[in-house]
């Protein structure tokens, strides 16, 4: 039988030599991940089950990035509860806060995750691996707990629906707006339970960071999973940081969609999502005079190396408005330091922003930039559901790191093309 | 087992910063997190909502982030059950995980208004809406989600099949 990626990878850790959708499977968990905020009570409940020790001691881990460094004394004893099971049990996967960065650019920076893997993780945005070419799927807490204790969990077999893309890319177009354009077309339950492919001759040249970009915001169209076969690209992402065997799987040709969509990319331009849904797009063109309070540039979704790049493109030579508060937040320490050696710290301190450790915290209105009652915010983020960086009341915009850099500047939402910036792909 | 109440009726897309703030995941304590249980959303709800009330909601309810903190501030707020047209998918397995009862039924929600009273009967898959009369059935639960739910949970069913 002619099988999808997903299909394909799923049956390898069942042991099974095919899997259909609709199928429920127990399957093999090569990584089982939880943060600061999600694993707490997945030890509780791995202590309920009278669990003694994790599966595998390499292959569980634990990342305080949500609230650390810590935000509050209740964060706090909830990162001091994980470090110290993750002591207890000798975790080698445990990244204490200076090693840390957010999970979802931690994991795939030092090879933790790899191509062919089958990963689940406490946090929805667990679907970002299926960039490498890996099942990835959030979890709650309580199944995070089943997996760290067995190394299986259970799954349905998803339906898959492919996305292909075509065309050529416009200028300060990437991953980020071409997830928001898909999710803008297919509603925020468009893949609700399914999977999605990405393919088509745009995300063959793709960089990795757009990829992952993609398949971290498949979970904003209700996905289970976001996948990309892996190719040369791929490899050389991986190749030198793996830490693990890996292993290229593709779909086959006769494989079933439930659907496939086709989308000519030359005619999509910078998207934002308007409040107070990811799916609420507009071209960039059309996004009308929106005064901001802020920016932030960083995230699961768009804190990479190449993301602070595009930004400092945008920036260089600028001052923000003075009206306006720029978060820069680097994802990880690796991406910070290197950050800083190229120089895209002095244009950023330059510019008139504030540069953060790698944390989530702004993302979820934790800390780090929560929003007042009435104030607006641009941000690179994955959502901007009602009160999701502070107040209620208080508006997120969704976009690329360009368009967020040049908003910053601009005090209103606008194109890094008003500033008569110039742009390189990444 | 059979569960009354009143219908809280919400809309789509539901999502878990609606349904538990983020500002809140510090905390696990059920009975704190009940204290903000959809307060974004919709505040007389937090002021008002008796033991054993519904929420009875449209589609796609608990999308987003796969906090259980959603799911466990729905109940320690002394919901019986939800009642939604569909749910987003890790919401869906944190509820069977976590022992709140959730029905998937068109014509219930279809069938409700806010401030209904309602009987549900989990076993039989039946809603009833004692304001109106009318009797809905829920989709049926998967038989695998059953296993679980008779089992205790997701934990219990696991200890269970290792013992």
């Amino acid at each position: 039988m002619d099988m999808t990626i997903t299909q394909k990878i799923l049956a390898d850790h069942t042991g099974l030599k095919e899997v259909h959708p609709g199928q429920l499977i127990n399957a093999k968990v090569d990584i089982a991940l939880g943060n600061d905020i999600t694993a707490p009570i997945t030890i509780e409940k791995f202590r309920e089950a009278g669990a003694k020790r994790v599966f595998d001691k390499h292959r569980v881990v634990l990342i305080p990035d949500h609230f650390a460094p810590n935000k509050d004394i209740k964060s706090a004893e909830n990162c001091k509860l994980m470090k110290e099971f993750a002591m207890e049990q000798e975790l080698t996967e445990y990244y204490e806060v200076g090693q840390a960065g957010i999970e979802h650019a931690l994991l795939p920076e030092q090879g933790i995750v790899v191509p062919g893997d089958l990963v689940v993780g406490a946090d929805s945005h667990t679907c970002t691996y299926g960039a490498l070419g890996a099942f990835s799927t959030g979890v709650g807490s309580t199944d995070l707990a089943a997996a760290m204790i067995t190394g299986e969990l259970w799954f349905k077999v998803p339906e898959t629906i492919k996305f292909i893309y075509n065309g050529k890319l416009r200028p300060w177009v990437g991953g980020k707006d071409l997830i928001l354009y898909t999710i803008g077309e297919i509603g925020v339950d468009g893949a609700l339970y399914n999977s999605m492919e990405f393919t088509g001759e745009i995300i063959d040249s793709l960089p990795m960071s757009g990829r992952l970009t993609m398949a971290n915001m498949a979970i904003e169209a209700g996905a289970k999973n976001g996948i990309f076969y892996p190719d040369s690209i791929t490899e050389q992402y991986v190749n030198g940081r793996a830490k693990r065997k890996y292993r290229f799987y593709t779909s086959d040709k006769g494989a079933q969609y439930k659907d496939i969509k086709e989308f000519d990319v030359s005619k999509i331009e910078p998207q934002v999502a308007f409040p107070h849904l990811p799916s609420n797009t507009k071209g960039i063109s059309e996004a009308g005079k929106v005064f901001i309070d802020q920016a932030v540039i960083g995230s699961c979704t768009n804190g990479r190396l190449d993301d602070l790049r595009m930004a400092a493109r945008v920036l260089r030579g600028h001052k923000i408005s003075s009206n306006v508060k720029l978060i820069i937040i680097p994802a990880t320490p690796l991406i910070y330091r290197k950050a800083m050696k190229e120089g895209l710290f002095d244009i950023f301190l330059d510019a008139g922003a504030v540069i953060s450790p790698p944390t989530c915290g702004p993302c979820l209105g934790g800390y780090m930039g929560v929003l007042a009652k009435g104030e607006k915010a641009i941000a690179t983020t994955n959502r901007n559901f009602v009160g999701r960086m502070g107040h209620p009341e208080s508006e997120v915009y969704l976009s690329n790191p360009a368009v967020a850099a040049a908003s910053a500047v601009l005090g209103r939402i606008g194109s890094p093309e008003e500033l008569g910036a110039i742009f390189l792909s990444p | 087992m059979k569960h009354k109440g009143r219908a809280w009726k919400f809309g789509t897309n539901i999502d878990t910063d609606a349904i538990i703030p983020a500002r809140y995941l510090n905390v696990t304590d059920p009975k704190e997190l009940a204290q903000h249980c959809m307060e974004n959303e919709n505040p007389q709800f937090l002021k008002e909502v008796r033991e054993g009330d519904m929420i009875v909601a449209e589609t796609n309810f608990g999308c987003g982030s796969s906090r259980e903190h959603a799911p466990i501030a729905i109940k320690a707020k002394g919901i019986s059950c939800v009642i939604a047209k569909s749910y987003a998918r890790i919401f869906y397995r944190n509820a069977f995980n976590i022992g709140l009862p959730i029905i998937e039924s068109d014509e219930a929600v279809h069938g409700i208004q806010d401030g209904h009273k309602l009987e549900v009967d989990l076993e039989k898959g039946e809603i009833k809406n004692e304001t109106t009369g009318q009797i809905f059935k829920a989709n049926p639960i998967p038989p695998f989600m059953q296993k679980i739910i008779d089992d205790g949970g997701l934990i219990e069913h696991i200890t269970k099949r290792s013992c």
